[in-house]
């Protein structure tokens, strides 16, 4: 879409900023990359009162232009740097009229690089309610910017912002804040003759965030460090002075213009919330309920959405078997691509789910208040108090979980999160254990009411929570941060969902997870089926030959097309991989059927259930596993006849499915979180190597 | 007197910062020598706090607290 003006929204987080992005441009959005950060580049449209179409696109929150994370640093590079992409014509800054003192040290420091700027004073109902009076005209004049007082949750003043837009000057005229080059005058006019820049403001952030900026040159970046040591430039000091300077001058402007009725200082209705809300025991009582809550939605409820659209798939498919030609291009599309896009597609009623329920623990403000009650555990873990939520909705399913960490601000305690939430037992496991259990756990009771079978997979569902911690806690000292482990954050008051931004953010997370991970989906899903249905030379042909012999007339259909599949599959390229990873996998126990199995089951862990059906030629799925498990415990080594799935085996797979990365979806929506291949690559490598290490030891010692 | 040794419901004001990183941040979020502070509340498990500073609810863990000199 072609853009005749473009807008950047700034402000500071939970001041409204997407809702106000949402309400201008409506579903007219799209989600794409910042290079080099995890937060998703916003960008959508909107038409103005004059009829020119406008590009908005919605930065992230942050207190000041000097960033506190990577995610942060982003506002002042679109702002300042020229030839970004993205860099706006105006800026539209939004202020909090409730808590305008804050809100106001990002403006004014947006003001001073003299870009167009408009206010968006939003929350003015909530402003009224709190007896706090504002004199916009005196504030607009004293500042000298057209300042729109808005509503964003009650879509007021829309109408008003759009016409400012619209009208909004071309130059920047706003008055100065503070005298930005009494700061450091001489480093200032250095820096503005060496890297050519004509605004002080910029010159002076340069000098502040030169090292990580990236479009200056290294020559340019190392002048300035050369200038910053003629001038004994101190770059926090610096920042102290400023923001000293600056409040200074906020204080002036609010003591002019706005005026709080001072009435006796009664409890905020926040504040009785909290006292239930992070008490004690109620606190985490809550909590946990919460917890159980997201889980039992993710786990049991999405299950009925999820069956219907694996079932419309299952329809689709066989129709499109039956109406189109027999032929190799067919099943590549019916058993390739559309098996693939089932894949991808059954995960949306999780994700929507989750991230319905997480945008209203956000918009409420009671995401922070998890924070402040798990901070003082999870951190001795190298966790956040966040991480709480993607762990224990990794036990319905990572995917979903792992894009659920971007609430997580800090960098580094997002990526230890994204790491280790694979290792919790998931949904897709559970297929695989009830089967290796119920195959080498007797069916009894100890202690009179405990299920032995049932004790054991209780074991491995905390022997996952155990391994994420015990995985995090050694990731905490691996992974190096330039970031400080700051904790400092606002709690914002309690309020009321906004139901519209949540539906969005349903909408979104599950767009943005179709279209970005779901094509390393689609492509691995094509891939394993070719490598399962395609043999080399002629190897399937002989096998269609022999079974059409008079000798196999009399085996009934149904099992004859059976042997006729577990045939094929080994002697297909998958096959073929089993008996050539035959040699690496013995030393855990596992013959090449297994190998076969644990190719296939990339796609999901629970296609092992099924490619074993396959192998053993019974007719087996997830649902009906009994005959399954009949013939798994009748195999026998061919070699020494002693049964396949001893107990050392069984359990040896269990630590192997336990800890191996054996989910392509996983990998695909690590990839599309982190934007780098290096990390779902590393966590890939860590995994097989943790799993490879726990299957041998668990073998040898069983054994 | 620090910060982290007030207990909930008591008040001070901002004097000084004892470290010099912490305090940018600090005042980057209105937390500023001579602002009045008071403490809202202290989680269940004894760490972080929350604290009422310009006119809003902040949380900072002990450690940083104890960064906060008051008069």
């Amino acid at each position: 879409m072609k853009a005749d003006i473009r807008i950047a929204l700034v402000g500071n987080p939970n001041t409204g900023k997407s809702t106000l992005f949402n309400v201008l441009t409506g579903l007219n959005q799209k989600i794409g990359n910042f290079p080099g950060v995890t937060v998703d580049k916003k960008v959508g449209y909107c038409t103005l009162p004059d009829g020119r179409m406008a590009e908005v696109i919605d930065l992230p929150g942050a207190y000041s232009l000097y960033p506190k994370s990577r995610d942060e640093a982003i506002v002042f590079s679109v702002l300042a740097d020229r030839s970004n992409e993205l860099n706006p014509d105006l800026v539209i800054v939004i202020l909090d009229a409730t808590n305008l003192k804050r809100n106001l040290l990002l403006y004014t420091q947006v003001a001073d690089l003299k870009i167009p700027v408009i206010i968006a004073l939003n929350m003015m109902d909530m402003a009224k309610k709190a007896d706090i009076t504002i004199d916009v005209d005196a504030f607009a004049e004293k500042l000298g910017v057209p300042v729109v007082p808005i509503s964003a949750r009650k879509t007021e003043g829309i109408d008003k912002l759009k016409e400012a837009i619209a009208f909004a000057n071309k130059i920047a005229l706003q008055q100065d804040s503070i005298d930005v080059e009494a700061l450091a005058p001489q480093l200032i006019a250095d820096i503005k003759k060496e890297i050519a820049v004509a605004n002080p403001y910029f010159a002076l952030q340069l000098a502040h965030q030169h090292e990580t900026l990236e479009f200056l040159s290294s020559e340019q970046s190392d002048r300035i460090e050369e200038l910053e040591k003629e001038h004994a430039f101190h770059s926090q000091k610096a920042q102290g002075a400023e923001t000293m300077a600056r409040y200074n001058f906020i204080n002036d402007l609010l003591y002019d213009t706005v005026t709080k009725k001072v009435t006796a200082e009664e409890e905020s209705i926040s504040n009785r919330i909290d006292k239930v809300l992070t008490h004690k025991v109620f606190g985490f009582v809550i909590f946990f309920g919460i917890l159980l809550f997201i889980f039992q939605s993710i786990f049991a409820w999405s299950a009925y959405p999820m069956g219907l659209i694996a079932d419309a798939f299952v329809w689709l498919q066989s129709n499109l078997h039956q109406y189109l030609p027999v032929g190799p291009l067919t099943n590549l599309l019916v058993d390739g691509v559309i098996a693939g896009l089932s894949g991808v597609m059954v995960f949306i009623p999780q994700i929507a789910i989750l991230f319905g329920l997480i945008s209203i623990l956000e918009d409420t403000g009671y995401m922070s208040r998890v924070t402040f009650m798990m901070d003082k555990i999870m951190r001795k873990v190298g966790l956040n108090g966040k991480s709480v939520v993607p762990l224990i909705g990794g036990f319905a399913c990572a995917v979903p979980s792992i894009m659920s960490t971007r609430t997580i601000e800090s960098w580094k305690d997002r990526m230890i999160t994204i790491m280790v939430t694979p290792l919790v037992t998931c949904s897709a496991r559970l297929p695989v254990y009830t089967l290796l259990i119920s195959l080498v756990v007797p069916n009894k009771n100890v202690w009179w009411i405990f299920n032995m079978q049932g004790l054991a997979l209780t074991a491995m569902y905390l022997f996952s929570l155990v391994s994420a911690v015990v995985v995090a806690w050694v990731m905490k000292y691996i992974l190096k941060s330039r970031e400080r482990g700051y904790f400092i954050m606002e709690l914002p008051v309690y309020r009321t969902p906004r139901w519209g931004n949540v539906l969005h953010s349903m909408w979104d997370r599950s767009k943005t997870f179709v279209f970005q991970a779901g094509k390393v989906i689609i492509a691995v899903s094509v891939i394993l089926w070719v490598l399962a249905s395609f043999g080399p030379g002629g190897r399937f042909s002989k096998i269609d030959d022999k079974y059409r012999q008079t000798s196999y007339q009399k085996v009934a259909p149904d099992s004859l097309k059976r042997m006729i599949a577990s045939q094929k599959l080994e002697n297909s390229y998958a096959g073929m991989l089993g008996h050539v990873i035959e040699p690496v996998i013995k030393p855990l126990g596992f013959d090449w059927k297994i190998g076969i199995a644990l190719i296939t089951s990339f796609a999901a862990r629970e296609v092992f259930v099924g490619t074993m059906a396959t192998m053993y030629s019974v007719n087996g799925s997830a649902e009906k596993m009994e005959s399954v498990q009949q013939k798994m415990r009748e195999a026998r080594n061919p070699d020494t006849g002693e049964p396949v799935f001893t107990l050392a085996v069984a359990m040896s797979l269990m630590m192997f499915y336990a800890f191996a990365m054996q989910c392509a979806s996983t990998v695909a929506v690590v990839y599309r979180e982190t934007k780098d291949w290096r990390w779902p690559a590393a966590q890939f490598a860590y995994m097989t190597v943790l799993a490879y290490v726990a299957s041998f030891i668990t073998f040898h010692v069983l054994k | 007197m620090r910060l982290s040794q007030l207990k909930v419901g008591e008040r001070g004001t901002v004097k000084e910062f004892t470290d010099l990183e912490m305090s940018v941040k600090l005042m980057e979020m209105g937390c500023l020598p001579g602002e009045e502070i008071r403490v809202d509340r202290i989680a269940p498990l004894g760490d972080p706090i929350a604290v009422n500073v310009a006119g809003y609810q902040l949380s900072l863990r002990k450690r940083e607290a104890a960064t906060i000199v008051l008069m």
